[in-house]
């Protein structure tokens, strides 16, 4: 997909969203996701969501320990946000985007 | 209802005895008497570098490749590669294994860096992982090495021990015998207080080092609803994995043999009721340096392989090599013995590593190689400074020879001067036979007399006999006691030069003295044979006269007769008147 663009903070992410079926943690983690994707992240992300009961083999390859983790694999280093994703500020600050935060004014 | 069936049901879940998953490992499975609680987790804590791991791994290896229960490995620190690597020194291959769906291993990465806590969150992908892992080879075994690095990579202290807890329940639900390796903490068992979810069974190792030398130890701290050996119990990790050594039935209720074994020494079995040695006994012989006591044993060695039995020959001080050459200077070639296979010659110095150890060589050895016979030249040895330890030792040695019916020989050195009967590591008390080699210093020379000091359940001569080494082999000759002192060597020999000539002048008088009587009676032979010759002439001599006397009365009686009938008178009598 699209590399680094020229301006340093707009950079496509790749996120992958783990999460064991309709919990309410995970569900809560999906919302609060959403909603930060479509905040801050409109028009450079691709999510995927993975259900680990559904494949729990995948659980191995990301190293997923706690339920829900966000894992963010582009750009490096693979960043994981585990938890509901209700604390904001650290969901920004792990997918390292303070920066965009301050340079665009969304 | 179904209350009252599931508590008889519970009942049965904790019997007096409950339901074990034997790990295989040799020692261990005595220990607990069967092995780990099955279905439950055990808690493995000790000390870095003492083994956690490589137990951990050897429980899962031979649960998939000894009783068929395949394992499933999460590991926390190693990778997979890392950990295949590590084990293969223990002759275990992992990836064979993962291969053969025996195994399942699965690394579970936790760098803390990496993570960032927003909000609530629980360890679901663990058990999501494990899951997978147990349904994909349908394992029965699981180990987490180490669980505690989860204390690592999260901070919500609360929450973990939690999941944690679940896990352990998780992992009891489904029947998995489990085994959780800890670090040690300071003042309490384990680092993070795993035992508080562990609390079936809790083993300790722990990894000493006492002058220099390095001792492994395992203790039982824990085993719900079991008896279990509650000591220390030395082990050990070589090329074949883990051994733990347990204390053999202390209880003096071996099974004996009537049956008797040549020592090797033909003089020897005479003093020994002509038979030698009871079968399943120890026998000891000490004596100074240099005094014969490894050749005695080589002629017990030799013995026990030409009645083609399996010997083996442990040795602290001399090299196989050496004894061999050795030995066969006195007429001994245990080669032959080595290369059939019977003879067993293990050689290793005693401070290579703690007693315990010695004794752990020596049941594996006797385990493998199943020998009637076991040799130990010279027990002394062993002796580190501490002889309560090492006489400790030596009984337990002794009564796993006995408990298996194996004859023990073993060797020891005396200080010369000390009372000979008086062992260094005393142990004397647990010997059957015991021999003991003395010198006896005479006229310049110092030569070797052997006796039996005791010999239980047999009437063993109690005299001293000459101890030789020929060129064939120990002699034993009969001492000597010339005007009551025992004479051996020289003087020996001299006395009996000395007996031999009195002897022969004895023969040469009688033999004289029987010549003599021999010419007399000769010459009264030849005199009765001249009284009778003259008896004879008499005799002779005598009869002519009679007859002569006969003849002439005939004749007087004719002529009177004549004369009468001359006369013409008839006669009426004779010699009567004219």
């Amino acid at each position: 997909m699209k590399k680094k663009a020229a301006k340093s903070g707009v950079e496509f992410i790749e996120l992958k969203l783990y999460v064991a079926g309709q919990t309410p943690k995970s569900l809560a983690a999906l919302a609060n996701l959403k909603k930060i994707c479509h905040e801050h992240l409109e028009g450079r992300y691709t999510l995927h969501v993975i259900d680990l009961v559904k494949t729990p083999q995948l659980a191995q390859g990301d190293q997923i320990l706690a339920i829900p983790t966000l894992v963010r694999n582009l750009p490096v280093p693979i960043r994981k946000i585990i938890g509901d994703l209700s604390d904001l500020e650290r969901v920004l600050v792990g997918l390292n985007l303070v920066r965009a935060e301050t340079g665009s004014s969304k | 209802m179904a209350m009252s069936k599931t508590r008889r049901k519970e009942d049965s879940r904790v019997p007096p005895q409950l339901e074990k998953a034997r790990t295989g490992i040799p020692g261990f499975d005595e220990i607990t008497r069967g092995g780990v609680p099955k279905g439950r987790p055990t808690i493995i804590c000790g000390g870095p570098g003492c083994g956690k791991t490589m137990f951990a791994v050897e429980f899962l290896v031979r649960g998939a490749t000894q009783f068929g229960e395949p394992g499933v490995l999460m590991t926390f620190e190693e990778t997979a590669a890392e950990m295949t690597k590590n084990v293969a020194s223990l002759g275990f291959d992992l990836k064979d294994l993962s291969a053969r769906k025996k195994l399942m291993m699965d690394y579970v990465r936790i760098e803390p860096s990496e993570i960032q806590e927003t909000g609530s969150y629980d360890l679901e992908g663990l058990f999501i992982r494990l899951q997978y892992a147990v349904d994909s080879i349908g394992a029965k075994r699981v180990v987490l090495d180490t669980l505690e690095a989860v204390f690592s990579g999260f901070s919500n202290q609360g929450l973990l021990r939690a999941e944690i807890r679940r896990l352990f329940r998780w992992l009891k639900d489904r029947g998995l015998t489990t085994v959780v390796t800890a670090e040690r903490g300071e003042g309490a068992l384990t680092r993070y207080g795993l035992e508080e979810y562990v609390s079936d069974c809790v083993i300790f190792l722990d990894h000493r080092v006492n002058e220099q030398v390095s001792t492994r130890r395992m203790r039982v701290i824990k085993y719900r609803g079991s008896s279990h050996g509650a000591d220390e119990y030395p082990f050990l990790i070589d090329d074949q994995g883990f051994s733990v050594l347990p204390s053999t039935s202390m209880g003096l209720d071996h099974a004996v043999s009537s049956q008797r074994i040549s020592s090797g020494v033909k003089e020897l079995d005479d003093m020994l009721e002509g038979k030698g040695y009871f079968r399943g006994s120890s026998v000891m012989v000490s004596g100074t340096a240099g005094s014969g006591k490894s050749s005695l044993a080589a002629h017990f060695a030799n013995q026990t392989c030409i009645d083609g039995k399996r010997c083996l020959h442990v040795a602290f001080e001399e090299s196989p090599a050496q004894t061999l050459r050795n030995m066969r200077s006195i007429g001994i070639d245990l080669a032959p013995h080595v290369k059939k296979g019977l003879l067993r010659m293990e050689a290793w110095r005693p401070t290579q590593s703690g007693l315990e150890m010695h004794l752990l060589r020596i049941h594996k050895l006797v385990e493998q190689f199943n020998p009637q016979a076991v040799i130990v030249d010279p027990i002394t040895n062993l002796v580190t400074g501490n002889t309560h330890e090492v006489h400790a030792m030596l009984m337990r040695l002794l009564d796993f020879l006995k408990t298996k019916q194996i004859t023990a020989f073993f060797t020891a050195l005396t200080e010369g001067g000390a009372a000979m009967e008086r062992t260094e590591v005393q142990v004397s008390s647990l010997i059957d036979t015991w021999m003991l080699l003395r010198d006896v210093e005479l006229n310049g020379e110092r030569n070797r007399c052997l006796y039996v000091l005791k010999s239980r359940g047999m009437a063993n001569s109690n005299q001293v006999r000459e101890f030789v080494m020929t060129r064939n082999g120990i002699r034993l000759l009969p001492v000597y006691l010339g005007s009551g002192t025992v004479l051996t060597g020289s003087a020996r020999l001299s006395q009996e030069a000395r007996e031999k000539a009195d002897e022969t002048a004895r023969l040469q008088e009688a033999k004289e003295k029987s010549k003599t009587l021999e010419i007399k009676r000769k010459v009264l032979e030849a005199k009765v044979a001249a009284l009778r010759a003259e008896f004879a002439d008499e005799e002779d001599r005598l009869a002519q006269s009679a007859k002569r006397d006969e003849q002439k009365e005939r004749s007087l009686a004719r002529d009177i007769a004549e004369m009468a009938s001359l006369r013409g008178s008839k006669a009426p009598g004779k010699g009567q008147g004219a």
